[in-house]
């Protein structure tokens, strides 16, 4: 038999019988689209987070005070207050006789308080931090002027807001030079900068917070004398790796630690946060996609059913196949192939749903709530989706195909 | 006459649900090429399930079926599969063309299980020299659907002779059809006959029978009779089928 020969039975069987062959795919059409939504949507959503997290800048190093492994969270996001981390620490790490890889770094201090303009009163981000900061984290002054390199220290009452902080407090007027008050204390607004959008990697510069000083923070608005965490500015990215462990063993000097399993600081990078990041994001995308992927086996048993039932339906021509010399083989390829054609047809109309409602997906979020949503489905889960499809037709028309295959001749014809 | 089909004690028992049902008992006969022999005898007489073991559709549950000289008794599935495909056509009662496709698709089916792969335009050829054998080649085109019943019958006969058989078994074959359609299917039946195939014929109608050169007769699972036809009818265009 040639191999065209039960692509064309099929074909012929499965055009005959338009509409219940679509009933039968009806679950492998849902199964295939929602594998192909889930993949593109995972993708998707893994590369917006990624984005906004590697916008914060590939080539900054993070020390945070308390110790972590590097694939477990830091201490801070689970609560924890370590209080070790000092200015000192921060001098000693932007030295370059200690981390010669450094080009600048900045310092934080963070809480939240009530700050008050007039009667307006609101409660706002409170972060304290060096004059460095605008270089660090890449961010603009819209309005006034940054903090100087002596206001780090001589406790100056100067104050810059966040885009959203300076609506909070002064809606569209002018904020520069006004006074607002922070614990009873009073602050002259020097500036004000630009929206920079959501950040991560600790909420450092977000729009919504009110920027002071470091020492003025420390002093007169928190009570605190340590630091939440440090950024550092390495020159150029390849040295990230020497970079962290320069940092290391001054930090270990600094706080006088022998054994590193004593550290009581973490050191990360951009980099080694997207690679967790996206290992949870993967774990998240595997665990939808084993969801989805219950759907193709409800569909494969579908398609199990509805062979049965063709099988049984046809016997009469199975017979007749055999009378004028077809192999049990030849009856066996012909519902297989006429199986996984079914599926193959589904899968592939899956995919084309899929794509479609990924992209509608993406043009509804793009459009409707703003994020920079990309339109991603890799030619990987279209190649995954098309195998698959074909190997459930092929699995699931098995014991049919069999079934039809191995019934004698002369039963075959006598059916009635 | 070289002896193309020997039965040695051939039986058939049927198990149903602990029941067993014999349906041909001990049966021994020889059949020699280029014969045009009716299996006769009333429903339920074993006559059909001696042609199914005749033709490799079943297999006996006891005794020797020696095929051209061979014994096929320990032939597998896939043997038994070639026998039907190279050596044995057949003609059914209810026709079994499949439906919703063309006449020439129907004829070709044997072809497309040959092991030998022809070109296509070969198997054209054999197609349409079969039609012609029926007088079917006007109808190359049409669906199975749109024949009548006569038409299907002889698009049938094409398709068992297609593959140019050692033997064609007809079982009932005018069963389904008139009179006058009955009489051309007997008439293509004796043409080829006459052209050298053998031919067996299973009916329980005496007129129908009386067109073979022999008649075996059976009841309840045994040859009563087996005979050769004197004067045996020819069938002709216009005559009536009984």
């Amino acid at each position: 038999m040639r191999f065209a020969d039960p692509i064309k039975i099929s074909y012929k069987n499965i055009v005959a019988a338009k509409w219940r062959s679509f009933l039968t795919v009806l679950g492998i059409i849902i199964g295939i689209g929602s594998v192909i939504v889930i993949m593109a949507i995972g993708s998707s959503a893994q590369s917006l987070i990624l984005s906004q997290i590697s916008g914060v800048g590939s080539n900054l190093i993070g020390v945070l005070p308390g110790a972590s492994s590097e694939k477990g969270p830091p201490a801070q996001a689970l609560g924890i207050i370590t209080t070790t981390m000092k200015y000192d620490d921060f001098l000693a790490l932007i030295d370059k006789r200690n981390v010669p890889e450094v080009s600048d770094g900045a310092a934080y201090i963070q809480g939240t308080d009530f700050v008050s303009y007039g009667s307006n009163d609101v409660s706002l981000g409170i972060t304290g931090v060096t004059h460095s900061y605008p270089d660090v984290e890449d961010a603009e002054v819209d309005a006034g002027r940054f903090f100087l390199p002596e206001e780090d220290t001589n406790l100056a009452r100067v104050a810059v807001l966040g885009s959203t902080a300076k609506t909070d407090l002064f809606g569209t007027d002018n904020a520069i030079n006004k006074k607002i008050k922070i614990k009873s204390q009073t602050f002259t607004v020097i500036g004000v900068m630009k929206t920079k959008g959501s950040s991560s990697l600790g909420a450092g510069g977000s729009d919504d917070s009110v920027l002071l000083p470091l020492k003025t923070t420390q002093k007169i608005v928190l009570g605190m004398d340590y630091l939440s965490f440090i950024r550092l500015k390495v020159a150029d990215v390849n040295d990230i790796g020497v970079a962290k462990d320069d940092i290391t063993k001054t930090l270990r000097i600094q706080h006088n630690i022998k054994n590193p399993v004593d550290d009581d600081f973490s050191v990360r990078d951009v980099a080694s946060a997207l690679d967790t990041i996206k290992n949870v994001t993967d774990i998240l995308k595997y665990f939808l996609l084993s969801v989805g992927s219950i759907s193709l086996i409800v569909g494969g048993v579908g398609i199990m059913n509805i062979m049965l039932i063709t099988v049984n339906q046809r016997i009469r021509e199975v017979g007749l196949r055999k009378s004028v010399g077809a192999k049990n083989s030849d009856i066996m390829l012909q519902f297989l192939m006429e199986s996984a054609t079914i599926t193959l047809v589904g899968g592939i109309i899956g995919i084309i749903l899929g794509i479609l409602s990924s992209f509608l997906i993406s043009v509804i979020v793009t459009n409707g709530f703003g994020y920079d949503w990309q339109f991603i489905v890799s030619l990987q889960s279209v190649i995954v989706a098309t195998v698959v499809s074909v190997l459930i037709g092929l699995i699931f028309g098995m014991y049919p195909a069999r079934k039809a295959a191995e019934v004698s001749p002369m039963e075959a014809l006598r059916y009635e | 006459m070289a002896i193309l089909i020997q039965a040695q004690n051939l039986n058939k028992t049927y198990e149903n649900e602990g029941v067993s049902t014999p349906a041909v008992r001990d049966v021994s006969f020889e059949i020699g090429k280029g014969e045009f022999v009716a299996i006769m005898g009333p429903s339920g007489s074993g006559k059909s399930t001696l042609m199914q073991m005749l033709g490799f559709l079943d297999r006996p549950t006891s005794g020797d079926y020696l095929f051209d000289g061979k014994n096929t008794a320990g032939f597998s599935d896939d043997a038994l599969a070639l026998i039907r495909n190279e050596k044995v056509g057949f003609v059914f009662q209810a026709f079994n063309l499949l439906p919703r496709t063309s006449v020439m698709e129907n004829v070709e089916l044997p072809l497309l299980y040959d092991s030998k792969r022809e070109k296509k335009e070969e198997n054209e050829k054999k197609v349409m020299a079969a039609l012609r054998a029926v007088s079917m080649e006007h109808r190359a085109t049409y669906l199975s659907n749109q024949l009548s019943g006569g038409e299907k019958q002889r698009v049938a006969v094409a398709r068992a002779l297609v593959n140019n058989p050692e033997v064609i078994f007809a079982d009932e074959p005018t069963g389904n059809l008139d009179s006058k359609s009955g009489i051309q299917v007997m008439k293509i039946l004796q043409k080829l006959n006459d052209e050298g195939h053998t031919i067996i014929l299973v009916t329980h109608e005496t007129f129908t029978a009386e067109h073979a050169k022999r008649i075996i007769v059976m009841k309840d699972g045994d040859i009563r009779q087996d005979f050769q036809v004197e004067n045996r009818r020819v069938a002709r265009d216009g005559e009536l089928l009984k």
